[in-house]
């Protein structure tokens, strides 16, 4: 497992890193909201997931689209504007999605993804299947009305959810501080609404698969929802390629601390604390030719043009 | 004369309003970071403190409320949105709230609130991020919509704004932030219920706003190379819309082209075409409108730039109704400078994203 760990990890922040390096060429034509610094949820949620789990993301839906099992060829071409993308070129970035692959759309204007994760949750409910739904949400989304609204609901019908919240501390470049009372308590918050809850350490891979298959055999035992607030950090800039310590509204000491926290880092020295051996570079090797290999099928893809929204017609136009 | 492109000279508006009235508030989220929606709201919070510039949580409709409820009583709140979608989110209180509450009280209550919202567009920020919507807000009684073109109305039409009693929604298109035009240093109103004759011409009336006015002041040029002369006019209030100036313009052309900001049906254009359908006046030829393509904007470059408006189709659309050619060495020439810009980007030095 912590092999696979490191797998999808590194996977995640190579392709990221890659596209942050790539940007410049000006091909990647939309707006792209990195992951780097905040793999070890994605990774530690998804894998603790069956394949036929259902999650639904937000604007930074990179590391969730991957960790699920997104196709990342379809994904590299969407971020060209390519015919085949996951998204014929029509969502970019911000709108991917593999429907095969459990990960149903992203979603990103905040808190939008939370009802409508709620709903896929009810109709599986109605279906009587075993499946959970994951919905991933940012620290912003917990300040929008349709948090509180769908956890409510999710509580009221008592279906099987798991809200994720990746708290990074800062929606967009405002701090948690300039947003919301210091006597603010997540806890009691969903509590009082029949959620139970837990926050921990969200860079710490193992504690995050361990904390989600807990939480799911809660779920899918008693038939509830169950909330879970992961603390990391986004090392580079809301949107865009780049560090942006020059803009001045986070302290480098604060940047530098959390890199020291590197989830990959973390698990590297649990690995070598366990005296497991394995073989990291046979595995960048191998995600790294994969990645270079997506990129160029990305890159050689066909352009799409109008015949893309034809099918669109009768109903759009 | 000096030259200030439009996102200082809408700060500068904010600024003085501020400077001369201490019941002016700025709210929003990103109003006090570094990157100050896009330069508009730089320095606001150094200068007139946290309790009068608000970073807000992200709650746009209870925030919404909060500045209606502060209007009410007697303060004057600037709400701003990065994207025009956002306000998506606190269109109750925006419709049902400011527009009615003084009509609701028999005139007693006032709402004296400026919405600013900003269009994206390019650079395949896709369906979610670069609508314009002008056409939803337009069609309520109670708000006042605006949507400057330029620095100069920008500045002025903002502190006019400020300055109403009841709410007024600011359309401000990303692709507008980055262009100078002459801007006084000094504290002046500019009318929010005018149009303006910008091009004045005697064969066809081209009725425009926001960015769309940009592209067809550029088609300006090759059109009177080839004797055709345009009477241009920058609508600049989308409600109310001023009737008499498109009129007036009319019984000297008889020809309409509209060329909308967003989509066609049930769009500002259309509201057009019927005023001057009710208006009885008899044009000469079939009045044409033209917008982006009736579908959400795709992400892809390659799909949007064949959605979007371009120049090139507004040309054509002026050749049709003036039955006018343009000579084909013109035309290949324009066609060719069109390719040379790239659609999904303002201006040749950005480099993404938004």
């Amino acid at each position: 497992m912590l092999a696979k760990f490191y797998e999808k990890m590194f996977q995640i922040r190579h392709i990221e890193l890659e596209i942050s390096n790539k940007y410049k060429e000006q091909q990647m034509r939309c707006p792209v909201h990195l992951s780097v610094g905040q793999e070890a949820i994605a990774t530690g949620v998804c894998l603790a997931l069956n394949k036929k789990d259902e999650i639904i993301s937000t604007h930074r839906s990179h590391a969730h689209y991957i960790a699920k099992g997104g196709n990342i060829n379809s994904f590299l071409a969407e971020l060209y504007g390519k015919k085949t993308g996951c998204a014929r070129g029509i969502g970019g970035s911000m709108h991917i999605q593999d429907i095969e692959a459990g990960m149903i759309a992203s979603v990103p204007i905040l808190a939008s993804s939370l009802p409508i994760g709620v709903g896929m949750a009810l109709k599986n409910k109605l279906e009587n299947n075993n499946k959970v739904v994951v919905i991933f949400f940012g620290d912003g989304a917990m300040e929008e009305g349709a948090f509180y609204e769908s956890i409510n609901f999710a509580s009221l019908h008592k279906l099987k959810i798991l809200f994720i919240c990746e708290n990074n501390f800062y929606s967009v470049y405002a701090s948690l501080e300039k947003r919301r009372s210091n006597k603010r308590n997540l806890k009691k918050l969903v509590s009082g609404c029949g959620v139970e809850s837990k926050s921990i350490d969200g860079n710490d891979v193992t504690k995050v698969f361990e904390a989600t298959k807990k939480s799911l055999s809660l779920i899918k035992s008693k038939h509830i929802p169950y909330l879970i607030e992961f603390k990391t950090y986004r090392w580079l800039e809301h949107c865009g390629p780049n560090f942006d310590n020059h803009l001045g509204y986070r302290s480098k000491k604060e940047v530098n601390n959390w890199i020291k926290k590197d989830p990959l880092k973390i698990l590297k020295n649990k690995i070598k604390k366990k005296n497991i051996s394995i073989n990291f570079r046979k595995i960048e090797v191998r995600v790294k030719k994969k990645t270079a290999q997506s990129f160029l099928y990305a890159e050689k893809s066909p352009r799409p043009g109008l015949e893309e929204i034809k099918i669109f017609e009768k109903t759009l136009l | 004369m000096r030259h200030l492109k439009f996102s200082d000279a809408i700060r500068e508006g904010i600024f003085q309003s501020m400077s001369n009235d201490k019941n002016v508030l700025v709210m929003g989220l990103g109003v006090t970071d570094p990157k100050g929606i896009f330069g508009t709201t730089i320095g606001l919070e150094k200068k007139f403190g946290a309790k009068r510039v608000y970073e807000i949580p992200a709650s746009e409709n209870a925030i919404t409320g909060v500045a209606i409820g502060a209007a009410l009583k007697g303060a004057r709140p600037i709400l701003v949105h990065q994207r025009v979608e956002f306000s998506l989110l606190s269109m109750e209180q925006i419709i049902n709230q400011a527009a009615k509450l003084n009509f609701m009280s028999g005139g007693k209550l006032k709402v004296p609130l400026v919405i600013r919202l900003i269009i994206g567009k390019g650079w395949g920020q896709g369906p979610q991020h670069s609508q314009s919507l002008e056409n939803i807000f337009a069609s309520i009684p109670g708000l006042k919509v605006i949507s400057p073109s330029n620095s100069y109305d920008a500045k002025g039409m903002i502190i006019k704004s400020i300055k109403q009693n009841s709410p007024v929604i600011i359309f401000e298109h990303r692709w507008l932030h980055e262009l100078k035009n002459n801007v006084p240093k000094k504290f002046y109103e500019v009318n929010i219920s005018k149009a303006k004759v910008v091009n004045k011409g005697k064969d066809i009336t081209i009725v425009s706003f926001s960015e769309a006015l940009i592209q067809v002041k550029s088609i300006k040029e090759i059109l009177i190379k080839n004797k055709i002369y345009p009477e241009i006019i920058d609508l600049r209030s989308l409600r109310p819309i001023d009737k008499s100036t498109i009129i007036k313009s009319l019984k000297k052309t008889k020809k309409l082209l509209v060329v909308d900001n967003g989509w066609k049906t049930f769009g500002i254009s259309s509201e057009i075409l019927s005023i001057v359908f009710e208006s009885g006046i008899k044009l000469k030829k079939r009045p044409i409108r033209i917008g982006i393509k009736e579908i959400p904007i795709p992400s892809s470059r390659f799909i949007a730039e064949k959605i979007y408006l371009n120049p090139f189709k507004i040309v054509e659309a002026v050749m049709k109704i003036t039955k006018k050619k343009i000579k084909s060495s013109d035309i290949s020439l324009f066609k060719k400078k069109l390719k040379m810009i790239k659609t999904d980007v303002p201006d040749v030095f950005f480099k993404g994203p938004f």
